[in-house]
């Protein structure tokens, strides 16, 4: 049984960069009802930004996230005003489409760069031995870099004026610029944070695990669990939610091949879906 | 006589709050019954639970002697009950003779295509909106949609027509147009259950009146009893002469 | 009243020049290439019964072609059934499936299903890949003596090709009737607000199911067909991913929620694919070019093609639909 317990404590530190994904996710919908499909791609941009930035600075790949959050936030603005400001007003399904075309094209480039062969971050902090398991050190670090971002957004969106007037924006857009909100720049900036997450998140994960081009995509999946599992709110509740999902997994792979995995959190994304319409934590999914 | 809409009992709670507690009324024939009361007081609520787009958490909604509560509106609809909403909704990308088509293919009496052509056009004349009936919905003006709303409603040949602020956002010349649209809906046999906040038109127009205040029901009553209860003018009316100014102006 | 309208004939005329120009001359390479265009257009325009009619997107509608092309094959070359009738068998089985499964998703809101529908075609595909009558991940293969029945290999090949014409030809007309009936209406009302739709007495849930079911049958009659003529099929090639997001890309560009714009789209589409996947430089960038064409699309041309013609040329509103 000692397999699983440790299965499951890996599985609740990645958990916590799930739940990093998932709040960028959740934020831009919560804020503006896009559901941004260029996720999974930003993701595995992050993976291979830090792949790119611990090639040319070999340190301690945990501080070039700092880096890699500033230009996730440039490359958010850059997809905002490429897919979604034009559509904005539009029926959900015009942004729907219009970032699921930008996803392509990322995914596009990426592969004329980097093909579909696999990539590898080579950096490995030292884990904690406690007895007879061995807690890696790099889950740790993912885990503690996931949960700091995690307390710095809640700070930024509960203790600053901006970040009040995201969540003034996302209750209701036309009374925030009735208040004299801009809401252009507001929704400009809170998709650049969601991208901005979701490159943190990737880079993290790119220190776990090996990675391609197309590894975004499950992460995508994930972090569509970990949302409406969550409802959309508070980030806290992604990153519990994330834990969830992660301890979940964790008590399953031991006895299930990989392959199955994506299945039962498809299957968990549907049943959540109809069953709990407003999370678990959370209001209503937009 | 049987009355044509028999609500009886009616509650419903969401979360922490409730809504509508233990609403009762009835609805005749060739009868228009206002619906009045303070913003919150749960009034297009109500509409949702009887037109079946939400369910009771308790109650009976009776169209025609046959229960339909909890009947979804899709249903109820060719069973005779049509509404309109306080923010309407016109099929946008539709033109507005279409519009009143749908309404026509898929009401009481679910015509194809062809009749539901023709109907669609004589109601169309009837609300005067024929001019624009090749036009997209998504140009009209608010008065236009408005009517495009209720002229869609009408195509569905109802027996009770539930009107939602019919007369919202509408301008003085707009709103006689559409107090006169009501009357006629009524006096060709169809009842109107509407809600209104403008209180001039809703007190001349309405045969009688259910004020609901906060879930509950207030009082019940023609304009002028309802007009005169204390408690009705306590909540809603604020102005105790309604009444005599009521009276003067008729 | 389908009969009198002009786009009948023009997709008659259609298949009619798409027949009659590999066949004379006896041009096979040519064939090849019209086979796959024939594909384009039937994905396309069952697509458009979801997206265009109805505004749900089906991000995985490819998995309707893949299982029928999986039930066909294994029908007509492991059981030696008729073409024909597997083919149709195929359709029959996938709409079913079809049925059943969007009596369950369709209940989701529009992007939710869209997710819904990319989560089915991963379950398929990770099912069928462990299913072993089926394959597995090797999949089916036809010998060649199967093709006996037909008339031999040679004489097979334009038989099928005769039978996907046919099917392309019978998918524009299936959008063409829906489109002028009543049925066509209460799709538009789904599509265009359909809280509104309920409230004006369309059965939503009952309509949509229905043309989920429907846009699943002919693309499983032709991935019957042309799977069999491939004379093999595997998980990879039959769900693949990049097709399904094709369809949609040719949908958008031609002009969704017409019937000539769904095969303006496919045809035009395809042939741009083919001109990339030759092309040595542009081949990588396959999935850039159509991301950009469905962006520029979206964002500048939502009515894509037909749409910018219905505008240029209003009279063009009322003949073509």
């Amino acid at each position: 049984m000692s397999g699983i317990f440790a299965s499951m404590i890996d599985g609740l530190l990645i958990g916590a960069v799930y739940g990093l994904a998932a709040m960028g996710l959740s934020l831009i919908w919560g804020v503006m009802d896009v559901i941004n499909l260029t996720h999974g791609a930003t993701i595995a941009l992050g993976m291979f930004g830090m792949y790119i930035l611990f090639s040319a600075f070999p340190v301690n790949a945990y501080l070039l996230l700092i880096p890699i959050i500033a230009a996730g936030l440039l490359l958010g603005l850059l997809i905002y005003w490429i897919s979604v400001h034009w559509v904005i007003d539009r029926p959900q399904l015009a942004s729907l489409l219009s970032t699921f075309a930008v996803n392509m094209m990322i995914i596009g480039i990426g592969t004329a760069i980097w093909s579909t062969s696999p990539y590898n971050v080579n950096f490995t902090l030292p884990g904690i031995t406690v007895g007879a398991y061995t807690f890696t050190g790099n889950h740790m670090a993912a885990a503690s870099a996931a949960v700091i971002i995690a307390l710095a957004l809640e700070l930024f969106l509960y203790r600053t004026r901006m970040g009040k007037a995201i969540r003034a924006v996302a209750d209701n857009r036309e009374a925030a610029e009735l208040m004299g909100v801009s809401s252009t720049m507001v929704l400009a900036l809170a998709f650049a944070i969601g991208i901005s997450l979701a490159a943190s998140s990737g880079a993290l994960v790119s220190t776990l695990f090996p990675f391609t081009i197309l590894s975004g995509a499950s992460y995508q999946m994930k972090s569509f669990v970990v949302t409406v599992l969550a409802g959309l709110g508070r980030p806290f509740g992604a990153l519990v939610a994330g834990v969830l999902l992660g301890l979940l997994e964790g008590a399953v792979t031991p006895f299930i091949a990989v392959s199955w995995i994506p299945l039962i959190e498809f299957g968990l994304f549907v049943v959540v879906l109809v069953l709990f319409p407003r999370g678990i934590f959370g209001r209503a999914t937009a | 006589m049987m009355p044509l809409l028999e609500v009886s009992g009616i509650t419903k709670r969401f979360g922490g709050l409730l809504a509508v507690s233990d609403v009762g009324f009835t609805v005749g024939e060739r009868e228009i019954l206002g619906l009045i009361g303070p913003n919150g007081a749960g009034k297009t609520t109500l509409f949702n639970l009887v037109n079946g787009v939400i369910k009771p958490d308790k109650g009976t909604v009776k169209f025609c002697g046959q229960d339909i509560t909890s009947h979804p509106p899709n249903e109820v609809v060719h069973l005779g009950l049509a509404r309109t909403h306080q923010i309407v909704k016109p099929l946008h990308g539709m033109s507005v003779l279409e519009n009143v088509i749908v309404g026509a293919c898929f009401g009481r009496d679910y015509l194809h295509l062809r009749p539901a052509r023709k109907v669609a056009m004589e109601v169309l004349e009837r609300v005067n909106l024929a001019d624009h009936s090749d036009k997209a919905a998504s140009s009209l003006t608010i008065a236009g949609k408005k009517r495009l709303e209720v002229a869609r409603a009408l195509a569905a040949n109802p027996k009770l027509l539930l009107l939602d602020e019919v007369l919202a956002g509408l301008n003085p010349t707009e709103i006689e147009y559409m107090i006169g649209i009501v009357r006629g809906i009524r006096d060709s046999g169809i009842s109107v259950f509407m809600i209104e906040h403008v209180m001039q038109a809703i007190m001349s127009l309405s045969d009688r009146l259910v004020v609901l205040s906060f879930g509950q029901k207030l009082a019940e009553g023609t304009p002028l009893e309802v007009a005169r209860d204390p408690q009705v003018i306590e909540a809603y009316l604020g102005d105790p002469d309604i009444a005599t100014k009521l009276k003067e102006k008729n | 009243m389908i009969l009198r309208h002009p786009v009948l004939y023009i997709i008659l005329a259609f298949a009619a020049i798409m027949v009659w120009l590999p066949l004379h001359g006896n041009n096979v390479s040519l064939r090849e290439d019209l086979i796959l265009v024939a594909i384009a257009v039937i994905l396309a325009s069952n697509l458009n019964l979801m997206i265009g009619y109805t505004g749900y997107v089906n991000f995985g509608h490819i998995v309707f072609y893949g299982l029928g092309g999986y039930i066909g094959l294994y029908l007509a070359a492991e059981k030696g059934w008729n073409l024909v009738l597997a083919a149709l068998l195929a359709g029959v089985g996938v709409s079913l499936f079809a049925l059943v499964l969007g009596l369950g998703i369709l209940r989701l809101r529009g992007a939710y299903f869209a997710l819904a529908t990319i989560g089915i075609l991963v379950a398929v595909q990770s099912f069928v890949a462990n299913f072993d009558p089926w394959g597995r991940s090797t999949g089916l293969y036809v010998s060649f003596d199967a093709y006996e029945k037909l008339g031999g290999a040679r004489h097979a090949l334009w038989v099928t090709y005769f039978l996907v014409i046919a099917v392309m030809a019978l998918s524009m007309i299936l959008s063409l009737g829906i489109k002028m009936s009543k049925f066509g209406l209460g799709l538009f009302a789904i599509r265009e607000d359909e809280g509104a739709a309920v409230v004006l007495g369309v059965n939503t849930t009952v309509y949509k199911a229905i043309i989920y079911s429907v846009s699943a049958f002919l693309p499983a009659v032709a991935g019957a067909l042309m799977f069999y003529k491939n004379g093999m099929i595997d998980p990879s090639i039959a769900f693949e991913f990049m097709l399904s997001l094709e369809g949609i890309v040719m949908l958008m560009l031609g002009g969704k929620g017409t019937v000539i714009g769904a095969a303006l789209g496919g045809g035009l589409y395809e042939k741009l694919r083919s001109y990339l996947l030759t092309s040595p430089k542009l081949s990588n960038f396959h999935l850039v070019i159509a991301g950009g064409l469905l962006l520029v699309v979206v964002l500048f041309a939502p009515g894509g093609l037909i749409g910018w013609l219905y505008k240029a040329v209003p009279r063009s509103r009322k003949v073509l639909e």
